[in-house]
């Protein structure tokens, strides 16, 4: 017996070195030698001559309540915990001696590992040298770094996709310019003291394709009708999409108006031509106002825009797919309707588009 | 060559000499931008024309401000992320040593792009190293020069350093350990967040 206890204490010295989250288990159980690194985690609490399974909860296998089924699992991979807290999840396996005088158990914290080294303020020397916890940590903490370098790049990355997309000139969706470029080009015309004139054209219906046959027909449309308006227009014409189904297009240097009115009587006709999506067919229509400019005075673009959208206006009352030139008389015209029907007319003050007169007009009454 | 190295010069002026002095260094060095992004990767001669611009405009010799580049890698607060990566290498100051020759792997294990010159740790008699830095990164024995210094007093170690030159390729520093435990140095917790 005496001889066996001496191997036992000389294979627990090494134990303790090789892996030292190990327990040697007498025959009842109770544990007669504990690693030094296990230990640690219950440091006023010796756990020499504790019974092994009052100290710890086996989770798997399931339904193993006794040292005798526990001595079954010889071999096998076991998960269990501290039945006190803090309940550290541990990783483990038994095997069992011949002739099942004991058993010996060696544990390791599995995932647990960084609470763990963090609550019980491990350090290398708890653990072996064969050991990859250390490089485990190490890995995690640089791992984290990198990614938070990482992280800082894709926030920066990101505000800067956002910053160029508000300094872009483009409507990523037609091609066309955007109301910024629009703005842009508008004001330099205005001060380079040419003649132009400015047309704004609505699309007809365009919400009802939207509604019915969904997103992607309404932008197909969009692009569409983008591809006509680009066709038919001069290659230093700009053609500039400002809203939703709303379009501003600037004609530099011409103001002849039979010109401007086959312009816009040839865009509306191509416009109202049905347009194919899928197996399904769109139609629309269009509906424009145009005010020219001829070098009298010193206009502003927000006037200019408001007035081309009092002939749009204009011509949206005069019935669908039409077009109308500004004359002085509408502004007048628009003053009645706002005393008679207020408020009838939303015009933005920069230049944003009047609204259906059907829709305008529910609003007006509420409903 | 890696954002992270740019990176790392960039803050250690920032934070040693001021935005003011950085901004004229990219300038003279005609960057054409004032920030190094730590995860790309920019032409190797840009790092060059950012060390001498420095050096010019701070009228030190190179190897002077690259040792204290080396200094400022792990003792500044906010770089704590690296001297914690570079004391898990070991519990002593002898143990980091040996640990250096790892360091170019470690280094590709958290960014895989990252490549830092080869080192090789001798040890003469006891007490008594050499390391050799390999090339890939002129003056990279200077900055290891202002880190072993700086560990040194980490571990609470104390060591003569000397600069023995340049071997071929090689830059060879020795490292006589005078005292492994001198001073109590700075606490390390392996399960501590930082960030």
């Amino acid at each position: 017996m005496s001889e066996r206890f001496i191997k036992c204490t000389e294979l627990a010295d090494v134990l303790d070195l090789l892996c030292p989250m190990y327990v040697l288990l007498d025959e009842t159980g109770h544990i007669c030698r504990v690693g030094p690194t296990l230990q640690k985690l219950r440091a006023d609490q010796p756990m020499k001559g504790q019974r092994f399974l009052e100290l710890f909860e086996l989770n798997r296998p399931k339904a193993v309540s006794s040292f005798a089924g526990l001595m079954k699992t010889s071999g096998a991979k076991l998960h269990l915990r501290f039945r006190d807290e803090p309940q550290t999840g541990l990783k483990g396996a038994l095997v069992s001696f011949p002739g099942g005088n004991g058993a010996i158990v060696n544990l390791s914290f599995g995932i647990s590992v960084m609470d763990a080294v963090r609550d019980y303020a491990l350090n290398s020397a708890d653990f072996s040298a064969t050991d990859l916890t250390i490089e485990l940590l190490y890995l995690v903490e640089a791992k984290s770094a990198a990614m938070e370098a990482s992280r800082t790049l894709n926030l920066r990355l990101q505000g800067m996709m956002i910053a160029a997309e508000e300094q872009a000139y483009t409507d990523t969706l037609t091609g066309l310019k955007n109301r910024r470029a629009l703005d842009h080009v508008l004001g330099r015309m205005v001060t380079s003291g040419k003649a132009f004139a400015l047309m704004n054209l609505d699309l007809d219906y365009f919400k009802a394709v939207n509604d019915t046959m969904g997103h992607a027909a309404g932008d197909h449309v969009l692009q569409q009708a983008a591809r006509i308006m680009v066709e038919e227009t001069r290659g230093d014409d700009i053609v500039a999409r400002v809203g939703g189904d709303e379009f501003v297009l600037i004609f530099g240097e011409l103001t002849d108006r039979k010109n401007l009115q086959r312009i816009a009587g040839r865009l509306i006709e191509l416009l109202q031509e049905p347009i194919r999506f899928g197996d399904q067919t769109c139609r629309i229509s269009a509906s424009a106002g145009t005010v020219i400019w001829c070098n009298e005075g010193e206009p502003k673009a927000a006037d200019l825009l408001h007035e081309a959208d009092l002939a749009l206006y204009a011509a949206k009352r005069a019935g669908r797919a039409c077009h109308k030139f500004y004359c002085s008389e509408m502004r007048v015209e628009n003053q009645d309707n706002s005393t008679t029907q207020a408020p009838a007319v939303p015009v933005v003050a920069s230049g944003g588009s009047v609204s259906d007169p059907d829709e305008t007009a529910a609003r007006a009454t509420g409903t | 060559m890696h954002g992270l190295i740019n990176r790392a010069i960039q803050t250690f002026v920032c934070q040693t000499y001021g935005n003011d002095l950085w901004y004229r260094v990219t300038e003279a060095a005609e960057l054409g931008f004032t920030e190094f992004e730590s995860m790309l990767i920019y032409e190797e001669d840009l790092t060059h024309k950012v060390l001498d611009a420095l050096c010019t405009d701070l009228g030190r010799p190179q190897a002077e401000v690259l040792e204290d580049l080396g200094t400022y890698l792990v003792s500044n607060p906010t770089v704590e992320a690296l001297r914690r990566l570079l004391r898990f290498g070991g519990v002593n100051y002898v143990e980091f040593l040996h640990s250096l020759d790892d360091l170019p792997d470690r280094a590709r294990l958290a960014v895989d792009d990252l490549d830092i010159p080869r080192l090789e740790l001798r040890e003469q008699i006891a007490g008594q190293f050499s390391l050799t830095c390999g090339p890939g990164l002129p003056g990279f024995g200077w900055v290891m020069m202002g880190v072993l210094r700086t560990m040194a007093d980490d571990y609470g170690a104390l060591v003569f350093l000397e600069y023995s030159g340049k071997r071929d390729n090689d830059e060879v520093i020795s490292i006589t350990l005078i005292e492994t435990a001198f001073s109590e140095g700075r606490s390390f917790e392996l399960g501590a967040r930082t960030g």
